[in-house]
C-alpha cells in the first residue's frame, strides 16, 4: 500500500513506530496530486514549500519528541488539505471566486491553527463551489472539480474539492464547512466519510462565512475513527467566535468500538418517500437491517415538517449570505462586485429581496418560525430515539452540466441535508454503497452534542460493510 | 415672517463616543485619536473574510448606566442587529447597531428653562453600535495619473470603536432647549466618566432633525396638523452652530411653508463657512436597510439584579449633587451650579469643605474662595486652596468685632500712649500698631492702622 | 409578483449588464414561488429561532490585543497612499 493510502490512524502507528517520516508521507501525497490534480481540478493551491518544511519539523519532533509530546500533537506529521474557505496567514484564499482570486489573508482561522498545532502538515487549499453556493462544485470560478470515481459525474458540493481529495488519496484528510450539507454530500458522491458537527461545536472564525446562523465547520475522511481523531482537535470554544459552546468532551474515538446494541435508530418517513431513487432506499434498508443485525432497534417517526426545510433554507440561507457577502466592495481587499458569478449574484439578490421593506415578514420572519417547528420535530424525535438515519441524497451523482441551467433543480438535491442545518444538530455521512458504480452514503443524525455516539454508530457499520476499502480507478 | 403660525418639531439624535480601553467588538484599542492611519485595525474591524464580532462588556455596561441616567427603563433582554448598507467607510457593508430591543428605553430628562418652568425631554431609546471609518478627501491635482480625479482616503482606526446613540422624542420646540439638553447631556455622560463628549473632537456628535408645525385655528380651537416631512442636519460639530444651524433652517422651512409649498424630506449638512445648511445628495429612495437580527452574536439577559448593580455602580448624578449642594452646604442656587457644573470641581470642593471644617471653614467660605479665583484642579490640591484661604484670613480678614475689641484692650492698657497721640504727637499710633498687630501676627497692617485711627478719635 | 430586479440589484450593490436583467428576474421568480410553499405553514404563536445555540450574553472584558500592523492591514489593498486605502472620490 502507498503512503499516500494510509488512513491517519494507520499513519500514526507508522510514523511513531518509524516505519516511515512525515517527509516521506507528504512526498507520497504531493506525488498523487501532481499526477491526477491537472485532470480531477481538486486543488486550487499546493502549498508543496511550505507543507515539506512542516514535514520535517514533525519528523524532527518525531525522531527527538517523547510520546508525551506525541500526545500533545495528535496530528504530528499527518498532511491535511483545507478547503479554500479557511483563511490561512500568508498563503491564498479565493473562496474559490475571483472576486478574492489574489487575496491573501494577515491570520489564520482558529481550526487552522488548531490543527498547525497539532501537527498537521498542510498541504494545499481545495477547490469547492464559490462561496459554499453548490451541491456540485460547478460554481467554482476556478472550473469544476470532477468525481475521481467517473470523471463525467459531480463529486458533490460545496466542498467537492475537499472529497475528492481524500477520495484519490491526495491527502489524510481535508476540512470542509457544511451549510445546508455541504461536507456530507460531496462525501458520500466519492464514497469517504462526512462529518458535520453541532453548530456552536467547531468555531467559525476566519473561515470565510456562508449564512452565520448555519454554517458548520466539518471534515472529510476516509474513515470514522479518523473523523473522530480530527474532531479531537477542532471542537471547543473559542474567543474569537461568540456562538461557540463551552460544552465540556473528551476524546471523540472513546466510544468508537462499543457497538450499537440496545442503541434505538429512527427511520423518519418523510425522507422514504416518491422522490427517493429506489436503488439509494434499498441500499438505505439494506444498512437499516445490518444495524438491527447488530442489536439496535430501528424505529420509524415522523418528522412532519421535512417537507418544508428546503424551502426555509432558501429563504434563511440567502438572507444571510446577502449581507455577508457585502464586505466584498474591492476597497480593503480582493475584486470589484461585477466578479462575482453568477449562483453568487442570485443568492445575493434573493437575500437582499427577501430581506428589503415589506417583505421581511413573509418571508424571513415566517421562515425563522418555520425553523422552530422543525428543530421541534428533532426535539421530539429524540425523546424516543438516540440518532436518525436517513440517504444524504435524494439521487446518485448526476452527470456534470446535467443541473447547472436550472438553479432550483440544484436546491432539490439539499432536501435531506438542510434540515440538520437549521435544527442545528450534528451528522455523519458515511457511504453506504453504489449505485451504477457511483457512490451514495447515508447519514446519521444525533441531538445536539451527540457527535461521540454518531461516530459509534457510524463506525460499527463501516466495519462490516467495508465500503471504504474500495478505491476509485484513477 | 408669520412665525406664530408654525411650531418648531425637533428631535435629537446624539451619539456618544465611550472611552473604552478597546473596540466594542474587538480588541484593538479604542483611543485612535491622533494615531498614525490603520494602525488599530485587526480582522474584525478591517471586515476581513471570516472575522466575527464579540461585544465588549464594558461598553454595553456604560450604555447602560447612560440610559439609567436618562430614566430609562432596561430591557432584560436585548440583542443586536444588522443594519445594511454601502459606503466606503463601512467595512463589512453592514453596522452592528440595536433595532428592535435596545438595551434602555422610555427615559426622560429635565431641563431646567427657568426656575420656575421646567421641560420633559422624552428619551426613546439609547442603544449600542460602533462607529465607522474615517473618510477624508483628497483632490488630485497632483495625480496626472489619474486624470485629476478625486480620491477619498480611508483610515479605519475608528472603525468599531463603541457607539452609544441616544434618541429623543421630538419634544424641542427652539434653538435653545437643544443646547441645554446637550449640554446636560455632555454633563451626564462626563460624570459617568464614560466618554468625554467633546463636540470638536468628534466624540459626541449631533443629528437634530427639524420640521415645523402648521398651527390651523379653527372655531377658536386650535388645530394643528401633523409635519409631513422631516429635515435631519448633519456636521454639526460645535455647541455655537447648533442654535445657528437650528434657527437657519426653522427659517428656511417657514419660508418654504409660507409659499405654500412643503419642504422636501432630505438630509442636508451644516456648512460653517457658509453658514447654512446645504443639501446633501439626494438619494433616489430612502434607505433600506433590511434589518435582520445579528446571527453572530447571542443575545444579551440582564436581570434585575445585575441592572440594579449597575446602578450602584454609578457616581452621583449632577441634578442630585446640585440638590445636596444646595441642602447640605447651604449654597446658593448660583454657587451650587457653578460647583457642580464638573464633577472633578464638584469632587475638589467636597474635599477642601472636609479639610476646611478642621480650621473651622465654612462651606460658604471655601465655595466664595473656589469660584473667585481661577483654580488650576490638575496642579492645585484640596490642602493647598484651605491654607490660602487661612493665610488670607490671618492677613486681612479680621473680624471687625475682635479687632475693636483689641484696639480697646490695647489702648485701655496704654492709656499714656494715647494721652500723647490726642494732644498731637502722631507718631505714636506705630507703637500702638505694634501693639495691636502682636495679636495678629500675619495681619494686614493698613487695616489695623485704619481702625486704629477711628477709635482714637 | 413583479420583483423590480433592477431596484434589488441597486441595494445589493451589484452591477447587472443589460443582458442578465431577464434572466435573473425569472430565476428569482421561481425561486420564491418555490419558497412562498411556506405560507401553508401554521406560524401562529410559533417563537422566530434565530439562533440554535441558546447561547445568551458572550461578552468579552474591556481588554485590548495587539492590532495588525499597518503593512497587514494594507496589504491586499489594490490602491492606497500614505497608510490610507484609497478609492475613488464619494461625492457627497
Amino acid at each position: 500500500m502507498k503512503l499516500n493510502e494510509l488512513t491517519i490512524k494507520e499513519a500514526e502507528d507508522g510514523l511513531r513506530s518509524k516505519k516511515f517520516s512525515s517527509v516521506e508521507l507528504t512526498i507520497a501525497c504531493l506525488e498523487q496530486i501532481k499526477k491526477y490534480n491537472k485532470e480531477l481540478n481538486v486543488f486550487i493551491t499546493i502549498t508543496e514549500k511550505e507543507a515539506l518544511y512542516a514535514a520535517k519539523k514533525a519528523d524532527k519532533q518525531l525522531n527527538n519528541g517523547t510520546i508525551e509530546q506525541w500526545n500533545n500533537s495528535p496530528l504530528l506529521g499527518i498532511p491535511i488539505a483545507l478547503k479554500d474557505l479557511f483563511s490561512t496567514k500568508g498563503i491564498k484564499t479565493t473562496a474559490a471566486s475571483k472576486v478574492l482570486r489574489d487575496y491573501i489573508p494577515p491570520y489564520d482561522a482558529t481550526v487552522v491553527k488548531k490543527l498547525k498545532d497539532a501537527g498537521a502538515v498542510i498541504i494545499g487549499k481545495t477547490n469547492h463551489d464559490a462561496w459554499g453556493h453548490g451541491g456540485s462544485g460547478e460554481n467554482s470560478d476556478f472550473g469544476q472539480t470532477k468525481n475521481p470515481w467517473n470523471q463525467e459525474y459531480v463529486p458533490g458540493g460545496s466542498s467537492s474539492g475537499s472529497g475528492a481529495s481524500v477520495a484519490a488519496d491526495m491527502c489524510l484528510a481535508a476540512t470542509g464547512t457544511d451549510t445546508g450539507g455541504s461536507s456530507r454530500l460531496p462525501a458520500a458522491f466519492c464514497n469517504v466519510v462526512g462529518f458535520k458537527p453541532t453548530y456552536g461545536r467547531v468555531s467559525r472564525y476566519g473561515i470565510i462565512s456562508m449564512a452565520s446562523s448555519l454554517d458548520s465547520i466539518g471534515h472529510l475522511t476516509k474513515t470514522v475513527e479518523d473523523s473522530a481523531l480530527i474532531l479531537n482537535i477542532t471542537a471547543g470554544q473559542d474567543v474569537h467566535d461568540a456562538t461557540t459552546s463551552n460544552e465540556k468532551f473528551q476524546d471523540y474515538a472513546k466510544n468508537l468500538k462499543n457497538g450499537v446494541r440496545g442503541i434505538k435508530i429512527a427511520r423518519p418517513k418523510e425522507y422514504f418517500t416518491q422522490g427517493l431513487d429506489i436503488q439509494i432506499k434499498r441500499l438505505t434498508e439494506d444498512a437499516l437491517k445490518k444495524y438491527e443485525m447488530l442489536g439496535a432497534e430501528i424505529i420509524d417517526v415522523s418528522l412532519p415538517h421535512t417537507e418544508y426545510a428546503n424551502p426555509c433554507y432558501y429563504i434563511i440561507q440567502p438572507a444571510e449570505v446577502s449581507s455577508n457577502l457585502a464586505k466584498y466592495d474591492g476597497i480593503r481587499y480582493g475584486f470589484p462586485r461585477e466578479n462575482f458569478g453568477d449562483e453568487a449574484k442570485r443568492r445575493i439578490m434573493l437575500g437582499t429581496y427577501i430581506l428589503s421593506a415589506g417583505y421581511y415578514d413573509t418571508y424571513y420572519k415566517k421562515a425563522m418560525q418555520v425553523r422552530t417547528l422543525i428543530k421541534q420535530d428533532f426535539d421530539k424525535a429524540f425523546e424516543k430515539v438516540d440518532a436518525i438515519i436517513t440517504p444524504v441524497s435524494p439521487t446518485p451523482p448526476w452527470k456534470l452540466g446535467e443541473k447547472i441551467n436550472d438553479p432550483l433543480k440544484m436546491y432539490l438535491s439539499d432536501i435531506f441535508t438542510v434540515t440538520a442545518n437549521l435544527a442545528g444538530i450534528p451528522g455523519l455521512s458515511v457511504p453506504m454503497g453504489f449505485v451504477n458504480e457511483l457512490p451514495v452514503g447515508m447519514q446519521i443524525l444525533g441531538p445536539q452534542f451527540s457527535e461521540g455516539l454518531l461516530f459509534q454508530i457510524g463506525h460499527a457499520y463501516e466495519q462490516i460493510s467495508e465500503w471504504y476499502k474500495r478505491k476509485p480507478k484513477l | 415672517m408669520k412665525m406664530d403660525k408654525f411650531k418648531p418639531i425637533i428631535g435629537l439624535e446624539v451619539h456618544v463616543e465611550l472611552k473604552t480601553k478597546a473596540k466594542m467588538f474587538c480588541g484593538c484599542s479604542a483611543d485612535y485619536f491622533g494615531k498614525k492611519p490603520n494602525t488599530h485595525t485587526c480582522p474584525v474591524c478591517l471586515g476581513l473574510p471570516g472575522a466575527l464580532p464579540v461585544p465588549n462588556k464594558k461598553a454595553i455596561e456604560w450604555c447602560i448606566m447612560i440610559g439609567l441616567a436618562l430614566n430609562c427603563k432596561i430591557n432584560n433582554f436585548s440583542k443586536f442587529d444588522r443594519k445594511n448598507y454601502f459606503y466606503p467607510d463601512l467595512p463589512r457593508g453592514y453596522q452592528i447597531s440595536q433595532y428592535e430591543e435596545p438595551f434602555c428605553k422610555n427615559g426622560y430628562v429635565i431641563l431646567n428653562e427657568t426656575d420656575d418652568i421646567k421641560k420633559r425631554v422624552r428619551i426613546r431609546r439609547v442603544h449600542m453600535e460602533e462607529d465607522t471609518a474615517k473618510l477624508m478627501h483628497q483632490f488630485g491635482i497632483q495625480n496626472k495619473i489619474q486624470n485629476d480625479e478625486g480620491y477619498s482616503l480611508i483610515d479605519f482606526n475608528r472603525s468599531g470603536v463603541p457607539l452609544v446613540e441616544i434618541v429623543t422624542e421630538p419634544d424641542f420646540e427652539d434653538a435653545l432647549d437643544v443646547v441645554e439638553y446637550l449640554k446636560k447631556l455632555q454633563q451626564i455622560v462626563r460624570y459617568l466618566g464614560v466618554s468625554d463628549a467633546d463636540m470638536e473632537k468628534g466624540n459626541m456628535r449631533l443629528e437634530p432633525n427639524i420640521s415645523l408645525l402648521e398651527l390651523k385655528t379653527q372655531n377658536s380651537k386650535l388645530k394643528t396638523e401633523l409635519p409631513k416631512y422631516k429635515v435631519e442636519v448633519k456636521n454639526i460639530n460645535s455647541f455655537r452652530f447648533v442654535e445657528k444651524a437650528i434657527e437657519y433652517e426653522i427659517k428656511r422651512q417657514g419660508e418654504i411653508l409660507n409659499g405654500g409649498k412643503t419642504p422636501v424630506q432630505e438630509t442636508r449638512g451644516w456648512d460653517e463657512d457658509k453658514q447654512k445648511t446645504i443639501s446633501q445628495r439626494v438619494k433616489e429612495e430612502a434607505w433600506d436597510y433590511r434589518y435582520f437580527p445579528e446571527p453572530d452574536i447571542p443575545p444579551i439577559r440582564l436581570s434585575e439584579s445585575q441592572i440594579s448593580n449597575l446602578k450602584s455602580q454609578m457616581p452621583e448624578l449632577p441634578d442630585t449633587k446640585l440638590a445636596r449642594f444646595i441642602k447640605e452646604y447651604g449654597l446658593s442656587n448660583n454657587h451650587s451650579e457653578v460647583l457642580t457644573r464638573d464633577k472633578k470641581m464638584a469632587d475638589f470642593f467636597e474635599e477642601a469643605v472636609k479639610i476646611g471644617k478642621k480650621h473651622k471653614l465654612s462651606a460658604k467660605q471655601i465655595a466664595n474662595h473656589v469660584i473667585n479665583k481661577k483654580i488650576n484642579l490638575d496642579v492645585v490640591l484640596a490642602a493647598d486652596v484651605i491654607s490660602w484661604i487661612i493665610e488670607e484670613l490671618n492677613f486681612s480678614d479680621i473680624e471687625d468685632e475682635i479687632l475693636g475689641k483689641t484696639i480697646r484692650i490695647v489702648l485701655e492698657k496704654n492709656q499714656k500712649a494715647v494721652a500723647d497721640y490726642k494732644s498731637g504727637k502722631v507718631q505714636v499710633i506705630g507703637f500702638l500698631l505694634g501693639k495691636v498687630k502682636q495679636q495678629f501676627p500675619k495681619a494686614d497692617v493698613n487695616q489695623i492702622r485704619t481702625t486704629l485711627e477711628k477709635h482714637l478719635k | 409578483m413583479k420583483i423590480g430586479i433592477f431596484h434589488v440589484a441597486k441595494l445589493a450593490n451589484l452591477p447587472l449588464k443589460r443582458g442578465e436583467k431577464e434572466n435573473f428576474e425569472k430565476q428569482l421568480f421561481e425561486i420564491l414561488s418555490y419558497v412562498e410553499k411556506l405560507k401553508g405553514v401554521d406560524t401562529r404563536n410559533v417563537e422566530i429561532t434565530a439562533q440554535v445555540t441558546g447561547l445568551e450574553s458572550v461578552i468579552r472584558e474591556d481588554e485590548t490585543i495587539p492590532s495588525l500592523i499597518q503593512e497587514e492591514a494594507l496589504s491586499n489593498a489594490k490602491s492606497q497612499h500614505s497608510g490610507l486605502f484609497r478609492v475613488k472620490a464619494i461625492l457627497e
